[in-house]
């Protein structure tokens, strides 16, 4: 029998949905196994009402990508969590919070402010923000969900079985899990899909895997600054990689192709704070001088830190 | 469930007398896993430690929290306490309630309490979380590394050799002796310096168990205690002492260009370029100094000679005198000499001192000749000295010089220098002074009321003033030695000197003032000494960045413990002694020489070595091969190892010394620092947060 599968976009670009449909021919090839009960909004055509309705746990297993930003999208994430078996947080988004989470750096007001009111493109002289309930032509009562004072990530609002890294997550690593969903050969909930690896160890830049000793770090660079070696690791050029503290399962696709890592495979296994070990790692491996060029270079280090885990983290928003 | 025991110490009232302990006692009886909570007046005397390990030996407690003084004292004795009893002793935790308690808030009673209680908890919390572990032993190198060959690296060296210690000893002049043997007389028994020093030496040069790598420096220094790398640089000497037989031919055919100041002599005269630093030098080989030389024969080493018209090579003076060829220009050397790596098991470092240059006093006119060092005025009074030990004025240094090469060469000439009839000695100069250093250079006094004692003895005519702040005699026989020179009719004048005048015939007009007098005195001088002050050599920093050493405020390397380590250094296996400490007179440099060595003998002594079992293990199930943590190592021990076909890291045990820094920085926390584990130290930093309460594990 097919497993029931629902697919959900919350706060998210729809690119976890591509890294699925990624997958092709072998996709197609598990759709014998797949039943897609519900994929909203972006395939299938279902409404939220069809979902509320389905009976609980009905659905086998239901991926959610994106962050928690709307009330709508909290909504939904609840009835999905009742009426699924399983849930996993698919992607960088609804694993940690992803890109959308580097709002929390700032208020909702603040947010409202350079949006509706301050960028060179805004047209909005009546002063018009989202409201969440308006009339139109004095009977069509409107409504709009509540934009939420932070962005949390998925198990911040419900239980989460399984949770999977990456900005999207690679289409192989995906094929692994969907693999893994189709035999039900799935780890103990509550754990990450992951190899547990490092970025550094599949990276062919790693100095150790080349049998050579790493060095400490002399000068940080930014990656505007010069054309990296294409050889050697970028973290040794200086090139703030976080290849060593990231989970490796996308196979070092950024550092094959000449650009550091920037963590959106989400920590290693044990690790909390993703950007309290990248300092902890980074801090130790650069030199005194490489630590001041550091702070001069990155106006806003948080946003480097924590650029796909920052509504997970310890300190994770504004107050 | 682990079985907890807090053991809550007064120290006197050292604790008690700001931290409730009753209080306490019924906060830490509520805390989980606690069993029992017992208080004594000294938990490290004999009976309190008795209470401890009668609880363990009846079976009531399994771990051990002692709230008490600091566990850099007193940790290995509550862990030996725990061990006797039959605990492994490292389910024992300590919170250091009066350091950072009663001490740090003894005027606020209360908040003292409180962090009381909240640091117990915390080591509750800890202790919960404890592992059993096992001391390890490591394998020691029984060779000891001596830097510095002055009076005090010599004893070590010796003291050691004798007791069949294998000794490297690095000096960084061409010969060893250092400052002592620069000195005429020594106090407080006047015996001739050379005299006693120049046996020792010998003593050194042939002693089986020594090599003596003169001319030589540290380069690098890597490992720790039983195992140092040690590279030292034999710096080019341009002279093959296997061939050179110290015979001295070289030394006056080096032309006068190529003449510069004489370290031996303080600068008093002038030596060539081709050197032995002085008649007693040990050992007595020759160095060519290559900045100094002029090349003479228009070559430099390995170079073609040039030829005279019939073909014959012109050679330098010095190689053509030289019987042996020793400083034969025909093979090249290399300007940076060789580095010879050592493996020892311990380092000695003797490296001394120097004395402040007198240029740095402008207010006793520096630029007179006839004002100089005490250090010169050893010199001019020794029989190696420039003069031979004939007391003149330094100004006319030249012209004996210049008449003793004549007489030499056989012309008739005529000595016409001058004799001091007035000699003052200025004190503490440079030290106990704001402006410099604050510190007493300690054997000042003693040198100068010797030197006038010396000078009087031999030229009663001569007057000589003592210029002294304080004069600061204490030592065996050093007061008496004072009285002695008083009643030789030395003037001792207790005030300061404000400033010497150069006059036109190079006498020196000196103004001070007399406090006995309670008037300024100005008298004519024709020489005056300042006893400038003892200072660390230059690249003593150096030296000690090397060795991963501390060094003082003053620049002197730093002991261990002031009382209880003398020559101890925060690093296991280096030790201290003589003037790089700090100034000292000779026999307080050989008792510290003779200790440095015994503690040296009594740790490598076993050959092997108990390593506390604090150290950093990785698990190669959580290690990525990420590399972040090898170049972090300050000891090396991290290396990589293939497992599985994959990298991974690897500690080794005898090497890591437990800071801790991998652990820290291991991206995939895959690595443990035993005894300060993630769990543990989290548990109590989060049991302080709660303000004492103790999560559940």
């Amino acid at each position: 029998m097919a497993l029931k599968f629902a697919f959900y976009l919350a706060a998210g670009c729809a690119g976890c949905e591509m890294a699925l449909v990624d997958l092709a021919d072998r996709l197609i090839d598990a759709l014998g196994d797949l039943e897609i009960v519900f994929w909203a909004p972006t395939v299938a055509d279902i409404k939220y009402k069809d979902l509320e309705a389905m009976p609980d746990k009905s659905i086998d297993i239901a991926l959610v990508d994106g962050a928690i930003r709307l009330s709508e999208q909290e909504h939904i994430v609840k009835v999905l969590r009742k009426k699924a078996k399983i849930l996993v947080a698919f992607g960088a988004c609804a694993a940690m919070g992803g890109i959308p989470g580097l709002a929390n750096l700032h208020t909702k007001d603040e947010i409202f402010e350079t949006v509706y009111f301050n960028t060179y493109s805004t047209d909005n002289p009546d002063g018009v923000v989202p409201q969440t309930k308006c009339v139109v032509d004095g009977k069509y009562e409107l409504t709009l969900p509540e934009f939420w004072n932070e962005v949390k990530a998925l198990h911040q609002v419900v239980d989460v079985d399984y949770f999977v890294g990456g900005c999207p997550p690679h289409h192989e690593h995906v094929a692994k899990i969907v693999e893994a969903i189709v035999s039900g050969n799935l780890p103990p909930k509550g754990s990450w899909i992951t190899d547990g690896k490092s970025v550094c160890d599949v990276c062919p830049r790693n100095p150790a895997n080349k049998g050579e000793t790493r060095e400490t770090v002399k000068e940080v660079k930014r990656t505007i600054e010069g054309i990296p070696d294409e050889e050697r690791c970028l973290l040794q050029q200086g090139y703030l990689c976080f290849g060593p503290i990231t989970q490796g399962d996308c196979g070092a696709s950024c550092p094959k192709v000449n650009i550091p890592c920037r963590g959106c495979g989400g920590p290693l296994p044990g690790v909390k704070d993703f950007g309290a070990r990248a300092i902890a790692s980074l801090a130790s491996i650069l030199e005194d001088s490489a630590v001041d060029q550091l702070m001069e270079k990155y106006p806003s280090l948080a946003k480097l830190f924590y650029r796909y885990s920052l509504p997970v983290a310890t300190i994770n928003k504004r107050r | 469930m682990p079985k907890i025991g807090v053991y809550i110490c007064h120290c006197g009232e050292n604790i008690a007398g700001a931290v409730n302990i009753e209080e306490v006692k019924k906060f830490a009886e509520q805390l989980p896993d606690v069993v029992v909570v017992r208080d004594y007046l000294f938990m490290c005397s004999d009976p309190g430690q008795e209470i401890i390990k009668e609880d363990i030996r009846k079976g009531l407690v399994d771990r051990v929290v002692v709230a008490a003084c600091t566990p850099r004292t007193h940790e290995p004795i509550f862990r030996k306490a725990c061990e006797d009893a039959g605990l492994n002793k490292y389910y024992f935790e300590m919170a250091n309630i009066r350091d950072q308690c009663s001490w740090a808030h003894w005027h606020e009673k209360e908040k003292a309490t409180e962090k009381a209680k909240q640091l117990i908890a915390a080591a509750v919390a800890k202790a919960r979380l404890l592992e059993p572990l096992e001391d390890r032993y490591v394998e020691l190198n029984k060779d000891v590394l001596v830097i510095g060959g002055g009076i005090a690296g010599i004893f070590a060296a010796l003291d050691l050799a004798n007791a069949g210690f294998k000794v490297y000893l690095v000096e960084k002049s061409p010969s060893i002796g250092g400052n002592m043997a620069k000195l005429d007389k020594t106090f407080p028994t006047n015996d001739c310096s050379a005299c006693i020093l120049t046996p020792l030496m010998v003593e050194v040069a042939n002693h089986p168990n020594i090599t003596l790598y003169t001319y030589s420096e540290v380069e690098s220094v890597e490992g720790t205690v039983g195992n140092f790398k040690v590279k030292v640089r034999k710096k080019q000497t341009y002279v093959d002492w296997e061939k050179c037989t110290g015979c001295g031919a070289c030394l006056n055919v080096c032309p006068p260009k190529a003449r510069v100041p004489d370290e031996f002599n303080e600068g008093l005269s002038l030596r060539g370029a081709i050197y032995i630093p002085f008649p007693q030098a040990v050992p007595k080989k020759a160095v060519i100094d290559p900045d100094a030389c002029i090349r003479c024969s228009g070559r430099w080493f390995g170079e073609e000679p040039r030829r005279t018209k019939d073909g014959k090579p012109i050679l330098a003076p010095c190689e053509k005198v030289c019987p042996t060829g020793a400083c034969s220009r025909d093979e090249p050397r290399d300007p940076n000499g060789e580095i010879i790596e050592l493996n020892v098991g311990a380092i000695i470092v003797a490296t001394g001192y120097r004395v402040m240059d007198k240029k740095h006093f402008k207010e006793f006119a520096p630029d007179s000749p006839n004002v100089i060092t005490a250090l010169q005025m050893e010199r001019l009074i020794s029989a190696t000295g420039p003069t031979e030990g004939k007391l003149i004025v330094p100004s006319d240094i030249p012209k004996y010089l210049e008449w003793k090469r004549k007489i030499e060469k056989g012309k008739e000439a005529k000595l016409d220098v001058r004799k001091p009839k007035v000699i003052t000695f200025v004190s503490c100069v440079g030290s106990r002074d704001e402006r410099f250093h604050t510190y007493c250079s300690k054997v000042c006094c003693m040198y100068m009321l010797k030197q006038a004692m010396l000078l009087k003895e031999k030229y009663p005519d001569l007057d000589i003033y003592i210029f002294f702040i304080d004069v600061r005699t204490p030592g065996k026989d050093f007061d008496e030695y004072y009285m002695r020179c008083r009643k030789l009719g030395v003037k001792i004048i207790k005030g300061k000197v404000g400033g010497v005048q150069r006059l036109p015939d190079e006498r020196l007009l000196v103004r001070g003032y007399d406090a006995d007098l309670g008037k300024p005195v100005e008298l004519i001088s024709d020489i005056v000494v300042l006893a400038t002050a003892i200072e660390p050599n230059t690249d003593l920093k150096d030296l000690a960045r090397k060795l991963g050493i501390n060094v003082g405020a003053e620049g002197f390397l730093r002991e261990r413990h002031t009382k209880l380590y003398p020559v101890d250094t925060m690093t296991e296996g280096i030790f201290i002694c003589g003037c790089a400490q700090g100034p000292k007179d000779i026999p307080d440099s050989v008792a510290q020489a003779k200790a440095a060595a015994a503690s040296a003998m009594s740790l490598l002594a076993p050959g092997k070595m108990k390593v506390e079992p604090l150290v950093s293990e990785v698990n190669p199930e959580k290690c990525t091969g990420c590399g972040i943590c090898a170049p972090l190592c300050p000891y090396g021990a991290i290396e990589y190892v293939e497992i599985d076909g994959k990298r991974r890291a690897k500690i080794n045990e005898a090497i890591c010394k437990g800071c801790g820094v991998c652990a820290a920085a291991c991206p995939s926390k895959a690595i443990t620092l035993h005894g300060f584990t993630y769990e543990q130290v989290l548990a109590q930093i989060r049991t302080i947060a709660r303000k004492g309460v103790i999560e559940e594990v």
